[in-house]
């Protein structure tokens, strides 16, 4: 691989040891993933965050790094595993929580915003079209490169890291333009009406397309949530990390899609797909938010509840930043009010709530696919409405 | 046997070989090097200081910190060799700086065997003493 002087400089540890690890391993990933340079990064996300999911290996190594490097580019982190602020309140062990918080000081340290979530394009890192990313959280890998354009392979935890402290990442993979064409597509033979349909469908191709990149046709309009919804359940049953919408996502109009394979997708999909996530009846809490609740949806959630308690106690898992804003609109106190919580910082995936609960509802087809094995929940899948009112 | 290199270096040692993949997270205790996966070929084997082969990873990406980890405490493996080396795995052994090469056609490799390595920059050469 071709490196500029800066980055050989790197790489002979000029900016010490830590550094120079890092770099190495982008180097190396570069030479076996074919990559014939680095290019700059302008945002970074970090996966690994949560103390359930990296436990004592990742906290040790982590303080490692934080000896000594610090981040270049605008880095946040994907969600932890609990509010850090009201984490007694979610039922929280002080062991759990004090590991935590270590995880999240070593962050710190190494001047990373610690703003813990999955949607760091609604918490205030957001790139533009065509620009070079390193982010981790596969749904907001999928929500960059495919609603936003920008331009990011999947990241683990250590090479988004790496991407951070040394401000590149290598060349290859989603950052190059002939490997964002689509090679299959997918006919929408049925009216989707809620973000939640879109989930189901965005699972449902996953399992179909795998890695692949699908092309959707027949898709009327899809807001923001409806295709946060969609780019996360694809990247949980498959693999997807890009995804175009003819007349919606920027990028459909630049693809080819002659002679590709065609897939349909209607109303008997759809129906088998709400059957096969559900695996409970009887929820013991609903909980929003995967990906993290939207502002809007916030909103969405306060306007059915609001004067009346919702037949279960539910949880909303948001962004810090966007939580904020609902505090001062004064929505939390709608939902606290209904028998509901806003939890910022965390969500069901990440967090131990396998501790305090059996059977989850859930409105996002991500949560239902990874809740049953990370937090042995049974599932209850229906659209947020459904849920609240049903 | 001639490979690709993950990570450059010379190694020797006894191989200690699985069929199956293997798990890093969950699959091998960090502080002993001990492999703790239930029903696992290798379970209650320990890799410290041994040629650790497989096909490949499976398993959570945190594997890459036990690898790490492995390394810093002292329990890790003199090499690792693979058929196919997939991220996480490389990520780790690059992290901790422990050679690493794929390519290799590891049926040729048995449990006891010992095995030199010298991994350049990009190609690596495995050899299996009589």
């Amino acid at each position: 691989m071709h490196l500029t002087k800066e980055q050989e400089r790197m790489l002979d540890g000029e900016e010490g040891e830590v550094v120079a690890r890092m770099m190495r391993l982008l180097v190396r990933l570069g030479d076996v993933y074919g990559a014939e340079k680095m290019v700059p990064v302008t945002s970074v996300q970090v996966a690994g965050v949560s103390y359930k999911s990296i436990g004592d290996a990742g906290l040790e190594f982590l303080q490692d790094i934080a000896k000594e490097a610090r981040v270049k580019v605008l880095t946040f982190l994907n969600p932890a595993g609990m509010d850090l602020e009201n984490w007694k309140e979610m039922g929280i062990s002080e062991e759990f929580a004090k590991k935590q918080l270590a995880i999240i000081n070593a962050f710190q340290k190494m001047g990373i915003v610690i703003s813990a979530t999955c949607t760091p394009y609604l918490a205030g890192n957001l790139p533009r079209y065509r620009q070079h990313i390193a982010w981790s959280e596969s749904s907001a890998v999928s929500f960059a490169n495919s609603v936003i354009g920008a331009r990011t392979n999947r990241e683990g935890g250590p090479s988004a890291l790496a991407a951070a402290v040394t401000g590149f990442t290598p060349y290859y993979g989603l950052h190059l333009d002939e490997n964002r064409q689509p090679n299959v597509i997918v006919k929408v033979k049925t009216e989707l009406k809620t973000s939640t349909d879109f989930a189901a469908m965005g699972y449902y191709i996953g399992k179909e397309v795998k890695k692949g990149i699908p092309y959707f046709q027949g898709i009327k309009d899809a807001d923001v949530d409806d295709l946060k919804a969609l780019g996360a359940a694809m990247a949980a049953s498959g693999a997807v990390a890009l995804y175009h919408v003819e007349g919606i996502t920027p990028e459909a109009k630049e693809v080819s899609i002659e002679g590709l394979e065609e897939i349909e997708f209607g109303e008997k999909e759809l129906k088998e797909t709400y059957d096969r996530l559900s695996t409970g009846d009887e929820p013991d809490i609903i909980i929003f938010g995967c990906p993290h609740a939207s502002l809007n949806e916030i909103i969405k959630v306060a306007k059915i509840v609001e004067g009346r308690k919702a037949r279960k106690p539910f949880w909303i898992c948001t962004s810090r930043a966007v939580k904020e804003i609902a505090d001062k609109m004064g929505l939390r106190e709608k939902i606290e009010a209904a028998g509901g919580k806003i939890v910022a910082d965390t969500c069901m995936v990440v967090s131990p709530i396998e501790n305090l609960f059996n059977t989850t509802a859930v409105n996002s087809a991500k949560a239902a696919h990874y809740l049953p094995g990370f937090c042995k929940q049974k599932v209850v899948f229906k659209s947020m409405e459904d849920l609240l009112e049903g | 046997m001639k490979g690709r290199t993950i990570y450059p270096g010379k190694a020797e040692g006894e191989a200690i070989v699985s069929k199956e993949p293997l798990s890093f997270y969950g699959g091998i205790d960090m502080k002993t090097g001990i492999v703790i996966e239930k029903g696992h070929e290798l379970e209650g084997k320990c890799v410290k200081d041994k040629i650790l082969v497989f096909p490949y990873g499976k398993g959570s990406t945190v594997g890459s910190y036990v690898i790490y980890g492995l390394k810093k405490n002292g329990v890790a493996p003199k090499a690792i060799i693979n058929k196919e080396t997939e991220t996480i795995v490389a990520t780790g052994a690059i992290l901790a700086g422990i050679v690493c090469v794929d390519g290799i056609d590891i049926d040729k490799i048995k449990d006891g065997d010992y095995i030199i390595i010298e991994a350049g920059e990009k190609e690596a050469e495995v050899v299996i003493k009589e």
